[in-house]
């Protein structure tokens, strides 16, 4: 039934401590690792597939199907990865912090579960430098896994090996991009890979490897606990389970809440986040972190999952929202994130770091009350010029996408900053 | 490579149905722009400037924009470069390129030969819209020959690409974020890889360029081309000199599908300054009575004529860096009985042996494209990247051949993908033994390495032929070690497609060749098509061999003798083919000596008479490979100095001078050639290594010029303003002019002396000479193979192994260790080469250092040959116990005779 269980965050704590292993089991932790273990691998595969998990990195791509394309059986190579990517560094996210922070084992029976599931022999947490809260808790997990022979030779006593090592990153947002990651891990630039071949069939060392998002895994152990219905009746909409729905900026309530996948974006916005905070209006809210276009008023009503955002002409993405209020300007909003992504550019492909620096700089110097009125067209011809397919990877595409929007919702704000020559709320 | 049919723009082409979208349109001579695709590298997909649009059928008139490099040929698919929407993104993509560029076309020298300028304007682009502060960098140092220029940069990825991942270099990479990209090394300092200099050809802009050129800069449209060898080393590279105003100014790649295909080593790209050096004798010389005077042609050729009167006993000696014709016709000045190779004896006798053991051992010699397609390669007793060195570059790439059919190959992942395959394969090698003396820098790619003194590697040699057949005969008390080796490598042998033994003459070891042989032998009985190489030293070592020169030995001998009037050596020092006091002795014993050359060396010195020969670049003439390709190089310029001519033409002249009615026939280079493959059945097919003089296209000659070579009547105006007729050239069909066939019409590979056509005024050109990308030059690749395999009855095993190394107390094998920058005789002259070439020093093992209580750089006095010299020492890694070596060719040293015995002691 909607709205009532809460499989991701029903072990978080309000004071912030961590469960230990032995306080994860008391609560059912682990239950699903064992069960999923006696399953044959493609089972387990098509579980996942089932339940209609669609990954919570950002692409939302099928889960099930993602992994099926991974060999297995006696003919497969190996060792087969996986990758647990935990390189969260989209502005505004900061949902698998919670979970990495507040209940690390979930994370780690996910990914005993879903190696299981690829025959995996080795798998990775790729964990954001900077989130060092994380990396103690996952280390301590770890530890603890190794101890109880959960993880390491013969796992469970099921015969199986399984190797997992928390890694982490030197930094840079492509390593979150998941061939950078791969790359990033092998120990070379963190620049993305062309696709085909597909991870699945040639990923780290050249070997099939899964690269999953850390809120996307610790939905696994719940479906396999519980079945593939029970995942999809816990949401509004096709889209199965629960997300870790979030809001930033200028409202009364900034957080994190677990909520059926489907929950509208205003009741997320008003009952959860509190509504914008006195004296302020709501103008406009990126619905997935930054690289999301921006829905306005009118889109408030919108089911907040995979399918009906695209239809609003957005994207879900990570489900964490950044509210813009009447008192910010969208063009330093914008210009301050088009400079987070000319900085994170690879230096790969060319309309990537060209584009992202001349835009950047038309952006700042638009805020600066310098812009030219054809910086606007500009602006415009950059967004198109980085559609997706025309760039190596997503990262142009979604830079895009919030600087297109503005220009569309916001685009009188542009041009006031031309006409008046200086940042009307300056 | 089977054919499949596409649509482009609406139209219906055929291509090979393996390829991806850019070759296939490239191949098909269609214009679509591109910048990190190289044909070499292959694809990436990181520019973006190949976009085409693609159509799901012919109802589709919305299409989808994609990068022709990343797509593979599908039947029937439908792409489309016109386009509108696809012609405005390419033109976008050089928008952003051009960001940061600096535009200074005018000062730059890419100027007139860049990619990025051709690029540019075939997509139209030519309007700045960003307004902002462009990018810059400091530039690095990196050594004599390459220059950097970082504000260019497109970052394209070419030169890191081809840098690392193709030569296995390791000190330049890419640093640095966004559009803030550097390209170069950690620290400044000299580029460590020995094709270096490919970066000036790779890059497609200014940043990468020759910094030989740059001290004498020319536009290449006003240089002046010929088709032309690299005459540094045996490996017969195709090459296009450029010069102006009298002087070379720089060489470029030839392309050569079958040879050196797109890149150069660093010593024949940039050793060419030897020919600008103070050095040159420019004009005759005669000494008498102690004075040495300049004279002029008529005087040299007097005197010459007197010299070889008929009566007059004569002896001639060749040269291994000289000519066909120009060897041939001092043989048939003095007699094929008088006639000696100046090569040093030992080398010689390997270099005959290994041509005899090609005749007969049913074993192809293989090609540079060929050793780059073994899938597992044993070296016996050479160190490539040092004597052969483009053929180092093919090994590095022909240990992937395996590692592709075993995981990429299983994942459907084609060769052009480099991306994807590079991925896949990882660090994965397939097998490639090096067995030698010494470390060398191929090692870092190879599955194991056998370090041991000549004699233990042949012995290794003949156990893997053992190994193979057991016919061929065993080698006895060979360790168990050394016997499992043998096993693993004859297995790989074995077990591969197309293996490949490579050897040569550098370990101055009869059994190391014989050894190569006989495993050749073995895979040949086993039912495999094996293939075998020899690394020669020089650029004509094959030809004057097949010339049936003498022994070098015999001939100082025969001077000893008394009676021989006068010696005529022809390009070549004999102080570096044997030891001084030898050389000494046979100019003592003879009165007369001519010397023709285009360097002064001491033999000039001992020369009663010395006359100016052209380099490469001022004469035509046919060189053998180590391959047994004939190839000509044609002249590049007429010098300035009327005086200076081919070698041949001297030798006919005097010969005219002397009476000597049969050199009356020889008026062009057709006629020696002409007469060569009378005289010699086994050479005459060199006669179809490139068309005769009187070959005209279309009526016309084939310009030496590009069409907008500039200030023909200017440039010697200050002597006279009357405009000169630009010289005849009764050796060739090319003119020196740049009136003729021009492009886009293409004249017969052997006869192109630059690749240019309209739009593409960058090496890229050479795409629209190929019918396939990367595949022969339409016409056929340049050159004519003179040694075929024998068939497998005519071959037999060879002589057995010879008995184990034993290293005696006190006293040393010395070999030579060979240096691509110091050791090859012409090329030191250029300044960047002597830069980088070693001092003379004693290289030993960490053991015996260590025996004789010496450390890195300490001094030690050794002696060898009746010869005592004060050397550093030099602490060789892995070099086997008992043996010493001296860097080859390199000051004082040059003349040493190997193999020698001798002794080091710590230095007083």
């Amino acid at each position: 039934m909607p709205g009532q269980e809460k499989p991701l965050t029903k072990n978080i704590r309000p004071d912030g401590t961590a469960p230990d292993l032995k306080a994860y089991e008391r609560a059912g932790g682990y239950d699903a690792a064992r069960k999923a273990l006696k399953l044959d691998p493609p089972k387990v595969t098509d579980l996942v597939k089932q339940s209609n998990l669609r990954g919570r990195g950002g692409a939302g791509f099928p889960t099930g199907m993602k992994w099926s394309f991974v060999p297995v059986g006696k003919d497969a190579p190996h060792p087969k990865y996986l990758a647990a990517n935990a390189d969260e560094m989209e502005p505004g996210t900061f949902k698998d912090r919670l979970l990495m922070e507040g209940d690390p084992h979930l994370l780690i029976e996910s990914m005993i579960i879903a190696s299981h599931a690829i025959e995996a022999d080795v798998a990775y947490i790729f964990l954001r430098g900077e989130y060092t809260l994380s990396a103690e808790r996952l280390e301590s997990a770890l530890a603890e896994a190794y101890r109880a022979g959960y993880l390491g030779q013969n796992i469970f006593k099921s015969g199986k090996n399984l190797e997992m090592y928390l890694h982490l990153s030197a930094g840079r947002y492509m390593c979150g991009e998941e061939t950078g990651l791969l790359n990033a891990l092998e120990g070379k630039r963190a620049n993305p890979r062309a696709k085909p071949p597909f991870p699945q069939t040639s990923g780290l060392w050249g070997k099939p490897t899964i690269v999953q998002n850390v809120e996307t895994l610790c939905n696994v152990p719940g479906i396999v606990a519980n079945g593939a219905d029970w995942f999809k009746s816990l949401s509004y909409t096709a889209d199965g389970g629960t997300k870790l729905y979030g809001a930033s900026g200028k409202v009364k309530r900034p957080g994190l809440w677990e909520l059926p996948m489907g929950t509208t974006a205003r009741e997320i916005l008003e009952e959860h986040a509190g509504g914008m905070r006195d004296g302020l209006k709501f103008r406009g809210l990126l619905p997935g972190g930054a690289s999301t276009d921006f829905l306005v008023e009118e889109h408030l009503d919108v089911r907040m999952d995979f399918t009906e955002v695209q239809k609003a002409g957005s994207r879900m993405g990570t489900g964490t929202m950044i509210v813009l209020d009447d008192q910010n300007c969208p063009v330093g909003m914008v210009a301050n994130l088009t400079h987070f992504f000319a900085q994170e550019s690879c230096g790969w492909c060319t309309p990537c770091w060209s584009g992202l620096s001349w835009a950047s700089q038309m952006l700042d110097a638009l805020e600066a009350g310098k812009g030219k009125p054809e910086f606007l067209d500009y602006l415009a011809h950059e967004t198109k010029f980085w559609s997706p397919g025309n760039t190596f990877c997503a990262l142009a595409p979604g830079a895009a996408e919030p600087l297109q929007s503005a220009l569309k919702y916001f685009r009188a704000d542009f041009e006031r900053h031309i006409t008046e020559k200086r940042c009307p709320w300056s | 490579m089977t054919g499949v049919t596409i649509y482009v723009d609406n139209r219906p082409y055929e291509v090979n149905a393996e390829t991806n979208a850019l070759e296939a349109c490239l191949s098909l001579g269609m214009d679509l722009p591109y910048f990190c695709w190289h044909p070499a590298l292959g694809s990436v997909g990181a520019c973006r400037q190949c976009a085409v649009k693609q159509f799901r059928d012919e109802k589709d008139t919305k299409g989808k924009l994609v990068m022709s490099c990343l797509t593979p040929i599908a039947k029937d698919m439908r792409i489309s470069i016109e386009d509108a929407e696809a012609r405005a993104f390419r033109a976008s993509v050089i928008e952003g390129l051009m960001e940061s560029h600096p535009h200074d076309c005018p000062v730059c020298d890419e100027g007139g030969e860049c990619h990025l300028q051709d690029m540019t304007v075939m997509t139209g682009h030519d309007y700045r819209r960003y307004s902002f502060l462009k990018r810059t960098f400091r530039n690095q140092y990196l050594g004599p020959f390459v220059n950097q220029e970082m504000n260019r940069c497109i970052q394209c990825y070419r030169c890191v690409r081809f840098y690392r991942d193709y030569a296995n270099g390791k000190d330049f990479d890419n640093f640095g974020i966004r559009n803030i990209v550097f390209f170069g090394r950690a620290k400044d300092g000299v580029l460590e890889n020995e094709f270096a200099g490919n970066l000036a050809e790779v890059c497609p802009t200014g940043v990468f360029t020759d910094k030989t050129l740059k001290r004498h800069y020319t536009r290449k449209w006003d240089l002046q081309f010929a088709p032309s060898i690299c005459a540094h080393c045996s490996l017969g590279c195709n090459t296009s000199p450029g010069e102006r105003y009298g002087k070379l100014r720089r060489i470029v790649n030839r392309y050569n599908g079958e040879v050196n295909g797109y890149f150069l080593c660093d010593r024949g790209r940039f050793g060419y300054e030897f020919a600008n050096s103070g050095e040159r004798v420019r004009a005759p010389q005669i000494a008498q009575n102690g004075t040495r005077g300049q004279a002029t042609k008529a005087q040299a050729l007097e005197a010459f004529g007197i010299l070889i009167a008929p009566g007059a006993s004569l002896i001639g000696i060749g040269s291994p860096r000289a000519s066909l014709e120009a060897n041939f016709a001092l043989r048939e000045l003095v007699g094929a009985e008088r006639f000696f190779a100046g090569v040093a004896d030992t080398e010689w006798k390997l270099a005959n042996r290994a041509l005899d053991l090609l005749r007969h051992s049913a074993a192809p010699p293989a090609s540079l494209r060929q050793i780059e397609h073994s899938d597992a390669v044993l070296v016996l007793g050479e160190d490539l990247t040092n004597t052969a060195p483009r053929g180092a570059l093919s090994l590095r790439q022909a240990v992937r051949r395996q590692p592709f059919e075993q995981i990429a190959a299983k994942l459907k992942l084609p060769e052009w993908n480099d991306h994807a395959v590079r991925v896949a394969l990882q660090d994965a090698k397939g097998p490639l033994f090096i067995a030698t003396p010494a470390t060398t820098k191929l090692d870092d790619v190879a599955a194991e390495t056998y370090r041991a003194a000549p004699d233990d590697i042949a012995r290794l040699g003949f156990a893997v032929a053992h190994a193979i057949d057991a016919r061929a005969p065993e080698v006895p008390r060979l360790s168990s070690d050394v016997a499992a080796l043998a096993r693993r490598i004859a297995a790989a042998l074995k077990d591969a497609h197309d293996p490949l033994v490579i050897s040569g003459v550098s370990a101055q070891s009869e059994a190391v060749i014989e050894a190569a042989a006989s495993i050749a032998r073995a895979l040949k009985v086993s039912g495999k098509t094996a293939k075998i190489f020899f690394a020669l030293h020089e650029c004509n070592t094959a030809g004057l061999a097949m010339l049936g020169a003498r022994p070098l030995g015999e001939a100082l001998d025969l001077v000893g003798q008394g009676g021989v009037n006068t010696a005529i050596i022809l390009e070549n020092d004999l102080y570096r083919r044997a030891l001084p006091r030898r050389v000494d002795a046979f100019f003592a014993a003879v009165p007369h000596v001519v010397a023709l050359d285009s360097l002064f060396h001491r033999t000039c010195e001992k020369a009663q008479l010395v006359l100016p020969a052209g380099t490469f670049a001022e004469s035509d003439g046919t060189y053998v490979s180590s391959e047994g390709r004939a190839q000509r190089f044609f002249q590049v310029f007429v010098p300035a100095e009327e005086e200076i001519q081919a070698s041949w033409r001297w030798i006919r002249d005097a010969m005219l001078a002397a009476d000597h009615q049969e050199a009356r026939a020889w008026q062009s280079l057709d006629d020696v050639l002409h007469t060569i493959s009378e005289y010699e059945p086994r050479l005459s097919a060199i006669v179809s290594a490139a068309q005769p003089a009187g070959f005209r296209d279309e009526g016309q000659l084939i310009p030496r010029e590009p069409h907008r070579y500039s200030g023909r009547t200017a440039m010697l105006a200050n002597i006279s303003v009357h405009e000169p007729k630009p010289p005849d050239d009764p050796d060739s069909p090319l003119s020196f002019s740049m009136e003729g066939y021009t492009a886009p019409a293409q004249p017969p590979p052997p006869l192109t002396p630059f690749f240019w056509t309209p739009g593409w005024n960058s090496y890229q050109a050479v795409n629209k000479f190929q019918s396939e990308i990367g595949g022969p030059l339409r016409g056929g690749d340049p050159g004519v193979r003179l040694i075929d395999a024998a068939p497998l009855e005519q071959s037999s095993y060879f002589a057995s192994a010879p008995p184990a190394f034993e290293a005696r107390s006190s006293e040393w094998i010395f070999l030579p260790a060979y240096h691509i920058f110091g050791s090859e005789e012409l090329s030191r002259h250029a300044p960047g080469v002597a830069e980088l070439s070693p001092k003379p020093y004693i290289g030993i093992s960490a053991d015996d250092a260590a025996l004789l209580r010496m450390t890195q750089g300490a001094q030690a006095e050794v002696k060898l040959n009746a010869s005592t010299y004060t050397l550093p020492v030099r602490v060789i890694d892995g070099l086997a116990n008992g043996i010493a070596l001296l860097p080859a060719g390199v000051d004082f040293l040059e003349g040493e005779e190997f193999p020698a015995r001798g002794t080091i002691r710590r230095g007083l």
